[in-house]
């Protein structure tokens, strides 16, 4: 590349900043479109349910450990390593949790589902990256240990105490919960008034406000740390360097398997938090297999997100909210089928203009299908409502995958020494 | 190389690998704390079970042996089948519901049955095909999406259709006349071992063939060894993803028809999940070969269907064989590449040997 092109690369925004200073402004007009649809389908359908503060707060709580295992899905993959393994590490966390919660308090207990989380992905490092085995293959036999080792664990530990059994463990103390005071009531007051917008927007900060637990923030925390950690930070340049040319990487000089390693161990504590969420927060108790293929929606939810931060914030929220209303009634979620159902449609009318006829034909048969369906029935079983998760991955997979971009050398194995 | 070397590389993994799950095991039960030693484990593991449990061992394997040529057929050419399991899920599913309906009669309606089992298989993992080839989206992502949605329609249209007893839900009994038993070779009481046993056979040699003596199998492998060259000696990549997608689908719909056919009669409680897996270890461990995974098949089937008398015995959870399962699968791929790595090493010296001889002639 000559001089003068440099130059003129410095001088102009690049094509990439305009189109990621685009994607922010795109953020905010869904989200704000999103809110006006949730409140007019609310008003035509009289489901108050759907953005009433209670609704919201069980997706918090649902969309937690889903974040948790999706920030762990983005440090490892950002780094290059796909970690399917994040289901068994989970697992592990739900262990530790309860183990060390129980014989030395909550706050230990995080630590030690970190701990336990770590130790699963030190398996998948070690297997991974000083070996070089298949990133698929070690995360398929990180979940096969991980599903047996807290079974096993768990009735060789918890049998015997009390509030103990071989599948469970109960009677944990559980992590404070903070509620601003004041300004909780009065947001809760106004989500029960039932105006347009102004009752959906209050419902969701009345979420924030009430009971909500110190984990929560705990993770809210730990995104924006990411978001900074991996952008900002010489240390997330090299991290993401790793993912997208191991070898370039390392002829600069960086230690790629020491930032992989980093980057699979903070991969698998941030999937053991994920467990800890589950069993300290989300419920009363340890119970073997809790995560429930929470570690899967996860690693979904990252890639929904566009191995972004934020991106997986939004998409684990959405999944959170859709099983946090297949809980509630099912009338709520006949209501949104209209919501999707225009949503998919005016989709459908935007990508046919930018002359994507065949992802608009998709697009549109999909939301006249979605349409008749909330026309021509009453409610929706609750099962179609679990569905959704994987659904709209597939779906966002499958029309929108130009859009995403997992970093370059994700998934392949790199042996040091190779760059030459 | 001579063939006895060969053979003794060929070896040198898995044993190292089984070596390592059995001291991973033995640590973690001596970690335990259990009243039970790691001794007493592998005295109650290794002991010679009885007629009963040998006829479960048979008939386990060959269920997962089924298993493992599913996820094999991808795995031969570097496609990952995550998905047998929703897809066996699935298919059992409908096939149970179909010849539960008894439209057709007895032996008609096993192979009926049989079809539509392989037929809901392939169309599941043709999904994922379909999505690789046209879409680019990767298998591993959407297969293991299919699976989550397999369980829930599953689970879902059973208790819509289902029969409900009790607080169990399951599909319309198979007819008498479309039962398969299967071969005594104890006393009654324990068990055959079932007909249906015989698709892992046919599954098997089929494999085999298709492996070795057809051009789609020499494609097949081609294509796993290097896509690159494959493409570039003229083989269609998207067709061959296609088509190995469907078959592996169709090999998943058998899974668990044996038992079926065999004992089950409907699809309900009695449904075994998970061997989806259990197959893709057992790929895995047999290194995707049609024998190798014989082995591993059986090595499975005997530390679970084992694993079951250790809590009469001890005090150990019978959920630790997943472990030494877990342990054995990741241990035997790290041993091949250790191997793999130390087999390019050594020929690299053979051949510098090779080169500098006769430049060092040369030169006196």
């Amino acid at each position: 590349m000559s001089t003068t092109e440099t130059q003129l690369d410095k001088c102009a925004p690049s094509p990439r900043a305009k189109r990621v200073a685009g994607m922010y402004r795109s953020y905010w007009l869904v989200l704000l479109l999103a809110v006006v649809g949730l409140s007019l389908v609310r008003i035509a359908t009289g489901a108050d349910d759907i953005s009433a503060a209670n609704t919201l707060r069980a997706a918090i709580l649902s969309a937690c450990p889903i974040l948790l295992a999706g920030m762990g899905g983005l440090w490892s993959e950002r780094a290059g390593v796909v970690n399917i393994g994040l289901e068994g590490q989970m697992l592990l966390g739900t262990w530790g949790a309860a183990y060390f919660t129980y014989h030395y308090g909550p706050w230990v207990g995080l630590l030690g589902a970190a701990a336990f989380g770590a130790i699963g992905g030190l398996m998948h490092a070690i297997a991974t990256i000083t070996f070089g085995v298949d990133h698929i293959v070690s995360g398929v036999a990180i979940n096969i240990i991980g599903l047996g080792a807290t079974v096993f664990l768990a009735e060789a530990f918890f049998s015997d105490l009390q509030y103990g059994g071989p599948r469970q463990l109960t009677g944990l103390d559980g992590l404070p919960f903070v509620t601003v005071p004041g300004v909780s009531d009065a947001l809760n007051n106004l989500n029960d008034r039932g105006w347009f917008v102004i009752s959906d927007v209050a419902g969701l900060l009345a979420a924030l406000t009430t009971r909500i637990s110190v984990m929560t923030i705990l993770i809210l925390v730990i995104v924006i740390l990411t978001s900074w950690l991996l952008w900002h930070t010489p240390f997330g340049l090299r991290l993401r360097s790793c993912g997208e040319s191991p070898a370039a990487a390392e002829s600069l000089g960086v230690n790629v398997y020491r930032y992989k390693y980093i980057a699979v161990l903070v991969s698998g504590s941030l999937a053991g938090l994920g467990g800890a969420f589950l069993a300290l927060v989300a419920a009363s108790g340890f119970t073997t297999n809790q995560t429930g293929g929470r570690g899967y929606i996860g690693l979904a939810a990252m890639i929904f997100g566009n191995w972004n931060p934020f991106g997986t914030l939004g998409a684990s929220l959405l999944f959170g909210y859709t099983d946090a209303l297949r809980l509630r009634t099912p009338s709520a979620v006949h209501a949104l089928l209209l919501l999707v159902a225009v949503g998919l449609l005016a989709y459908a009318a935007w990508r046919f203009y930018r002359g994507a006829r065949v992802a608009a034909l998709v697009l549109g048969l999909l939301g006249v299908g979605f349409l008749l369906w909330f026309l021509l029935t009453d409610t929706v079983p609750r099962e179609f409502t679990g569905m959704t998760p994987y659904v709209v991955t597939l779906l966002v997979l499958a029309l929108a995958s130009q859009r995403l971009r997992p970093p370059a050398a994700d998934g392949q194995v790199y042996r040091k020494g190779s760059a030459g | 190389m001579s063939s006895l070397k060969r053979i003794g590389f060929a070896l040198l993994a898995p044993v190292i690998a089984v070596l390592i799950a059995v001291l991973a095991t033995s640590i973690v039960i001596a970690a335990s704390g259990s009243d039970s030693s790691a001794t007493d484990f592998w005295s109650v593991i290794l002991s010679k079970p009885d007629n009963r449990l040998l006829v479960n061992i048979v008939n386990q394997t060959t269920m997962i042996y089924l298993a493992a040529v599913a996820a094999a057929i991808g795995f031969r050419m570097g496609l990952f089948n995550i998905g047998v399991e929703g897809q066996y899920m699935l298919a059992s599913y409908t096939a149970a519901t179909f010849a539960g309906a008894a439209l057709l009669p007895g032996a008609v309606n096993i192979l009926a049955a049989l079809v539509i089992a392989m037929a809901v298989g392939a169309i599941w993992a043709g999904i994922a095909g379909i999505l690789r080839t046209t879409r680019g989206v990767s298998e591993v992502i959407s297969t293991i999406m299919l699976n989550s949605i397999a369980a829930i329609l599953v689970g879902y249209l059973l208790d819509q259709h289902g029969e409900h007893g009790g607080n169990q839900v399951r599909t319309k009994e198979l007819p008498e006349s479309s039962q398969l038993s299967g071969w005594l070779p104890f006393e009654k009481p324990d068990g055959p071992i079932w007909t249906l046993g015989l698709l892992a056979v046919v599954v098997g040699i089929g494999f085999w063939v298709l492996l070795n003596k057809t051009r789609f199998g020499f494609d097949l492998r081609a294509t796993g060894a290097s896509q690159t060259a494959a493409v570039a000696s003229g083989i269609k990549v998207n067709r061959m993803v296609l088509v190995s997608m469907l078959l592996s689908g169709a090999v998943a719909g058998l899974i668990w028809m044996p038992a079926y056919f065999g004992s089950a009669h409907s699809y309900g409680t009695t449904f075994q999940a998970g061997l989806g897996f259990t197959g893709i270890a057992v790929a895995l461990l047999g290194r995707n070969q049609p024998v190798g995974m014989v082995f591993g098949a059986v090595l499975f089937a005997f530390l679970s269907t084992q694993s079951n008398t250790l809590t009469f015995q001890t005090d150990i959870s019978p959920s630790i064989v997943q472990i030494t399962q877990g342990v054995a699968v990741l241990a035997v791929v790290i041993a091949y590449e250790l191997v793999r790595r130390y087999r390019i090493r050594l020929e690299q010296r053979s051949v510098a040997k090779a080169r500098t001889a006769p430049a060092q002639e040369v030169a006196a």
